[in-house]
């Protein structure tokens, strides 16, 4: 392993991989310990620091009982939610750009979204819990994927451009169920809640919140990152690909449904958050290229920081809530304006 | 290693492409595959990489029925070298050729510096390696195939397949690309290319196959297959045949074909 990094030494793109990915870090751990001072409850740093230790060692309280609920039960969780969902839905539009050789391609590419917000709309018609909207949405996401997938195949011609159509086609009509849902819902208390769940957010989120979403994610993000140089194969053609000694059909499926999995797992756990999963991508494209070796940890560490500081303004800018969902489409559809308007093409 | 292909057909769509196409290819030598557009060279390549395998009769690598190797055994085998065309993301050098030695890892690996070394010595073999860290878009034509080549070459498979390699090129880098083909020719390669070019196959290469509505037209060595009658059925052109110091050239007579 040691002779490979010195060997690696010798080229500069995998120098810069390493070197972004330990800033990235670094800047990731500062951020997060910074968020737990932002709100409107006043915890110090120092304090900050001692509760979260004071989980592991016995420290004795220099705070109060007050500090330690706002930081552990309402800051904690909720910093961990915008980590692991920015961490994922980047995570994601990487992979989906890849898999689909398409720089344009977001985590709702193929409907993962629309079938999350149907479902969860579904789960608040029926008057359920947030635990079972959650549960909903992450259902209805994967099915709606699936049948994408499976509609995609059996389409005639290329196989990635046959699952894009369908993503668009079963897309739109779970957009189209998802908008007679809100037609159907009483206007008083149903509707509202199903509109400001597709805003996307991560206000009220708890360590239950967490541990539900934080499952699937993992179990969806560690074969993307084993598989994270083969990844590198799929984009090129198919017939290329296969030469080289891959089995695309496998290993395009394997990636689809790891990156279908954190897709979902995130919308369920915040609604709606648009964007990231496109911009992010991108910028890291722009910092270590395009070797998903490195691509794939950078969008991680990246995706995670971008959603953490949005939601840090998102709850701190304005005394009520601004829904993160429209504030990472601010930052994003901006960026996709100038990725459209830019001289030089290739990433 | 020796490619043999005995009376193969295939269709696709219901139309038959190909039809009792037999010939073979001997460890080192340089077969070039002409025909006219639609002839059906692409879909003989796409059955020899193992893209279509519902052919009928028989394709063999030393022996071994290709449609009993695994996809891993087969790139073991055969290399395949695309024309170059545009890609959505660019890798750097390194990095496209490193793509080649896919096949040696495991699926959850990382390329390690005994791929990196394959790598190097690919790109160093084809003169590309002051390019290892330029990103493979902002390459020029020429050495983007270059590129390609010398990833088939880290692939370590002894059978090199192209599919008009040269169809992109500009006239200096055609030569270029076609000579570093031979070269690797004569280190033991078995090279199979498409052209459009009756001059580079002739120039270039051992034999010569020639496909004219699916079937083969002629089979041989180059001098001898290709002649002013085989040109004639191919693209329906009226050619000469010069002998010149430097080999035999192909000149088309004036108010050629358009009669």
């Amino acid at each position: 392993m040691a002779k490979t990094k010195i060997w690696l030494c010798r080229y500069s793109e995998s120098r810069r991989g390493k070197f972004f990915e330990i800033v990235l870090l670094i800047l990731l751990a500062v951020l997060f310990l910074f968020s737990f001072v932002l709100g409107r409850y006043d915890v110090p740093l120092k304090e900050v620091v001692h509760i979260l230790l004071g989980r592991w060692f016995p420290i004795t309280p220099t705070w109060t009982p007050n500090m330690e609920t706002v930081v552990l039960n309402v800051r904690l969780p909720r910093i961990l939610l915008a980590c692991l969902v920015g961490a994922c839905l980047s995570a994601a539009g990487a992979t989906y750009q890849s898999v689909f050789q398409n720089p344009m391609a977001a985590p709702d590419i193929l409907g993962a979204s629309s079938g999350a917000c149907f479902g969860a709309a579904l789960a608040i018609l029926l008057g359920l819990g947030s635990y079972y909207i959650t549960i909903f949405a992450f259902g209805s996401s994967l099915t709606t994927v699936g049948m994408v997938c499976l509609i995609g195949q059996r389409m005639r011609g290329n196989p990635i451009t046959g699952m894009l159509l369908a993503g668009i086609m079963i897309g739109s009509l779970f957009n189209a169920g998802t908008s007679y849902l809100k037609l159907v819902a009483d206007p008083t208390d149903e509707l509202p809640a199903i509109t400001y769940w597709l805003m996307g957010s991560l206000s009220g989120a708890k360590m239950r919140d967490v541990s539900l979403a934080a499952v699937p994610m993992l179990i969806g993000l560690v074969p993307l990152l084993l598989l994270r140089w083969r990844i590198n194969v799929l984009t090129l053609e198919e017939e290329e690909a296969r030469a080289i000694g891959v089995d695309t059909r496998r290993l395009r499926l394997a990636v689809i449904a790891s990156a279908t999995v954190i897709t979902a797992a995130s919308v369920a756990a915040s609604g709606m958050i648009g964007w990231v999963g496109l911009v992010i991508p991108h910028l890291c494209r722009r910092l270590v290229g395009n070797n998903f070796c490195h691509l794939l940890p950078c969008s991680i560490l990246f995706g995670a920081i971008f959603l953490l500081l949005a939601d840090n303004i998102s709850r701190n800018l304005l005394a009520t809530e601004i829904p993160i969902g429209i504030l990472t489409a601010f930052v994003g559809a901006p960026f996709l304006l100038y990725l459209l308007t830019r001289k030089e093409h290739i990433l | 290693m020796k490619l043999e292909v005995r009376n193969l057909s295939f269709s696709f769509r219901c139309r038959e492409v190909l039809r009792d196409v037999s010939f073979s290819a001997e460890r080192g030598e340089f077969l070039s595959v002409v025909g006219p557009n639609g002839a059906g060279k692409s879909t003989l390549f796409r059955c020899i990489l193992g893209i279509y395998s519902d052919y009928t009769g028989r394709i063999a690598v030393d022996g071994d029925e290709i449609r009993s190797l695994s996809r891993r055994q087969l790139a073991d085998r055969i290399a395949y070298i695309p024309q170059i065309h545009r890609p959505t993301f660019g890798y750097s050098v390194l990095d496209t050729v490193l793509m080649g030695t896919t096949h040696h890892l495991s699926p959850f690996t990382q390329p390690k510096a005994r791929q990196i070394t394959q790598a190097e010595q690919a790109m160093e073999w084809l003169g590309v390696a002051h390019l290892a860290n330029r990103n493979f878009a902002h390459l020029s034509g020429g050495e983007q195939q270059l590129v390609l080549v010398a990833r088939a070459i880290a692939q370590q498979a002894d059978i090199l397949v192209m599919d008009e390699p040269t169809s992109a090129l500009d006239y200096g880098n055609q030569l270029r690309v076609l000579q570093r083909v031979r070269q690797l020719a004569d280190k033991g390669y078995t090279v199979l290319l498409s052209t459009h070019n009756p001059q580079h196959a002739l120039t270039f290469s051992h034999r010569v196959l020639a496909l004219s509505d699916g079937r083969v037209a002629a089979w041989g060595k180059a001098d001898q297959a290709l002649t002013e009658e085989l040109i004639q059925l191919l693209y329906q052109v009226k050619v000469d045949f010069l002998e010149t110091e430097e080999g035999r050239i192909i000149v088309p007579r004036k108010g050629v074909g358009l009669s």
